[in-house]
């Protein structure tokens, strides 16, 4: 098996150690970081992706996967910021203002570092200016909200409001989830994207990140 | 006897007990409500105020659960009693906040309505066996800050049960407050003769949210009972197994008793759970797991020990229809809770791991309660020995059909369920139709429905009930209620 392969192969099977021993050995033959990122460590995530949503594996194989795949981009990020390849994306993360539950968020931001995005977890209880202020702080383009509660969803809407008043739409794309949100919400008061699980949001947001046209047909 | 299910040995309760107070002494808690660490520090804990954290000791452990009453009694509208929570005494309430409403019609989930909840609390004020209604579920047909308390409102007006609900925001609960007044009077009424049960919940692990502490520390004060329905979620937020998750739970609730108490000693407190088990394969909190029944009846025997009345989440499914699934589930876990003697079960009418209310299950459900408070009746001798004269009786008659031991004891003994539960032969029942489960529990709601009578309140309580919802929804832009459609 190639080498490349191998690490996808190991990371798909949860191995941290061995993904970080292979991935010393791509670097020492020189196959270039962006590469090893694309070719073997998020190959491997993506087969365990495929597997999770065939109901294959669960969970915490996933976790297990992200963890190789912590040890893996250890090794090559600086050699990536050497060759200025761009980190999968950065994506903002919270719950609403008025609202607790971090549970479900928690959950989609483990397995959004785990596909390799960096997270900005604002925590509970977010106020609208923050989401947005942060993202523009932080450089995400993508902020994730949650809600749990009926009474919180509409704050969703505001910060959607918010982004629109300062013409920020495009610039900033939003994805939203939580047992009250549906897809027909989310569309509603106009967001980028839904999901309904942490591999779903891993994928829409990654489509909103190679600039996918989202539920709105656009960014 | 009164059959009873034990699952954990004295050795195991008191280890997990024990294991709680360390964690309570030794890790201590996150806690959001500057008057709670407050009250903490005053009672000799430990307390990190700029860090929100405190922990607490075993004396003040010790001197706060002694405070806490072993039972206590509620009250319907009216002031006659309904409730006596304690023993092993059970009562059944249809589980709460349900975020869809089941639609007869499409049988698909939907959000609810004024009419959605008032057909609901119409239902629940003529089923026998549901002891309490609950505020369960949020009509979305006012603005979003008063949806809480709009549902207990509903509730009020169309159902002298007592209720059991929940604020969702700090200042939520003074609108509630006001409405349950308003029905019973005066505040000192109100505590005399309870008629509320609020939920306050801690976060796991070992947090409690300004909100909720908030909540619980102004119902405490005011002498409204509080249920303390934890969650902890075994293998994500708290251990796979369900003993060390049990150790957890305890710690947070008895967190909440204990602040409870140093609000207001003697404080009516329910020891209660939601506990689930972590679904790695879906990422949900199944309440029809047989992990769920066993942290369920786990915490009522670890609240019975601690000498607490108790509650919990049970009988209740996580189908998405009223199918065979949403009745197995639900009757398996009614069975559980009323065997283990767990005083408030808050299940009946919920689907969808309790996000979805339906009142044609609710009226199934009313059934399968009846099945399961029959078990706990258990089985007693009457009049029955020696039973030879009876069989003397049968041999000689050839059948005990008008014994008078029969006409005497039939009513105690046969629990005659129905006309949800079909019970006709198959020629009967085809010759009277031959109708599904659903379409017979569609008619029975509809029934129930028709044959409604409001509460017998004064006018003045139905008047005062109006204007107060009405000054809260134009406080928040929405003139005036929706249709009631009385
Ligand atoms: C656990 C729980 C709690 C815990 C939360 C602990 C924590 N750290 O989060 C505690 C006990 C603290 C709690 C408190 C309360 N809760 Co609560 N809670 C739940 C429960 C049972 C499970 C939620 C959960 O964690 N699910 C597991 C996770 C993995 O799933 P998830 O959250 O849905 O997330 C997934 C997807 O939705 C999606 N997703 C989620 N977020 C995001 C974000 C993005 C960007 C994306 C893309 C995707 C996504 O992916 C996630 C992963 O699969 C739900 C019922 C339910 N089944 O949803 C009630 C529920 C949400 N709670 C409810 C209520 C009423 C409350 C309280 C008001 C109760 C009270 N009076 O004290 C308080 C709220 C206080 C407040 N202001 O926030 C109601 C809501 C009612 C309503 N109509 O709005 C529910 C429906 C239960 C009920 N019927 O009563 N709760």
């Amino acid at each position: 098996m190639e080498l490349l392969e191998q690490i996808a192969d190991q990371l798909e099977k949860g191995q941290a150690a061995t993904v970080a021993q292979l991935t010393t050995e791509a670097i020492s033959a020189e196959i270039p970081a962006a590469e090893i990122l694309n070719g073997g460590l998020i190959a491997g995530m993506d087969l365990v992706g495929e597997k999770f949503r065939k109901h294959e594996v669960f969970l915490p194989h996933v976790l297990l996967a992200a963890k190789a795949m912590h040890a893996g981009m250890e090794l090559i990020k600086p050699l990536l910021m050497r060759d200025g390849v761009r980190r999968v994306g950065k994506a903002v993360l919270g719950t609403v203002r008025g609202d607790q539950h971090d549970i479900g968020k928690n959950l989609v931001g483990i397995m959004l570092e785990g596909a390799g995005f960096e997270v900005l977890d604002l925590g509970t209880d977010v106020a609208p200016e923050r989401f947005v202020e942060a993202a523009l702080a932080g450089g995400a383009t993508v902020i994730g909200m949650s809600a749990l509660l009926t009474t919180t969803m509409p704050v969703m809407r505001e910060v959607i409001e918010l982004i629109n008043e300062r013409e920020l739409r495009g610039r900033l794309r939003t994805v939203i989830g939580g047992a009250p949100v549906t897809e027909d919400y989310a569309r509603e008061i106009g967001a980028d994207a839904y999901a309904f699980d942490g591999v779903s949001a891993v994928d829409r947001i990654r489509d909103l990140v190679a600039g996918g046209p989202g539920l709105l047909g656009g960014p | 006897m009164r059959p009873t299910l034990r699952f954990l040995t004295d050795e195991l309760a008191e280890r997990i007990i024990a294991e709680a107070r360390d964690l309570l002494c030794g890790l201590g808690l996150g806690i959001h409500s500057k008057r709670a660490l407050g009250l903490l520090g005053d009672h000799g804990a430990r307390v990190d105020a700029a860090g929100r954290h405190a922990w607490f000791t075993s004396d003040l452990i010790d001197r706060a659960l002694d405070a806490a009453p072993p039972s206590f009694e509620l009250f319907d509208a009216f002031g006659n009693q309904t409730h006596d929570l304690g023993g092993d005494r059970v009562h059944f309430t249809p589980a709460s906040s349900a975020i869809y409403y089941l639609d007869p019609d499409t049988g698909r989930m939907r959000r609810p309505t004024t009419a959605d909840y008032v057909r609901y609390a119409k239902v629940v004020s003529r089923l026998p066996d549901i002891a309490a209604q609950s505020t369960a579920f949020i009509p979305a047909d006012v603005p979003t800050e008063v949806q809480d308390s709009y549902r207990l409102f509903l509730g009020l007006f169309h159902c002298a049960k007592p209720i059991i609900t929940g604020a969702f925001s700090a200042a939520g609960f003074a609108l509630m407050q006001d409405l349950l007044m308003i029905v019973r009077g005066s505040p000192d009424a109100l505590a005399e003769k309870p008629f509320a049960i609020f939920s306050c919940a801690p976060t796991t692990p070992l947090t409690w949210s300004e909100t909720t502490s908030e909540n619980l520390l102004d119902c405490a004060v005011a002498g409204i009972p509080v249920e303390i329905p934890t969650m902890p979620l075994a293998g994500f937020t708290s251990p796979v197994t369900v003993a060390g998750t049990l150790a957890l739970h305890a710690a947070e609730t008895m967190s909440g008793v204990i602040l409870a108490q140093l609000a207001a000693p003697g404080a009516k407190v329910l020891y209660g759970g939601s506990p689930a088990p972590f679904d790695i394969r879906y990422e949900t909190t199944p309440m029809g797991a047989a992990e769920t029944w066993l942290m369920d009846a786990g915490l009522n025997e670890i609240g019975k020990r601690l000498n607490l009345p108790t509650q919990a989440y049970m009988a209740l499914s996580d189908a998405k229809a009223l199918d065979a699934q949403a009745g197995l589930e639900t009757g398996m876990g009614a069975v559980v809770a009323v065997l283990s003697g767990i005083n408030s079960i808050s299940g009946p009418g919920m689907l969808d791991f309790e996000n979805c209310q339906s009142v044609e299950k609710l009226v199934v459900d009313h059934e399968i309660v009846g099945l399961a408070l029959r078990l706990a009746r258990g089985i007693i001798p009457r009049e029955d020995f020696p039973v030879r004269p009876r069989i003397e009786e049968l041999l000689s008659e050839k059948h005990l059909l008008i014994s008078e031991h029969s006409l005497k004891h039939l009513a105690a003994e046969h629990h005659f369920p129905g006309p949800i539960l079909e019970r006709a032969n198959q020629s009967r029942w085809l010759e009277e139709g031959a109708s599904t489960l659903p379409q017979r529990a569609r008619d029975q709601a509809d029934a129930l429905v028709a044959s409604w009578q409001p509460p017998g309140f004064e006018s003045e309580v139905f008047a005062g009930l109006i204007e107060r919802m009405t000054a809260a929804c134009r406080a928040h832009g929405q003139d005036e209620l929706p249709e009631l459609d009385n």
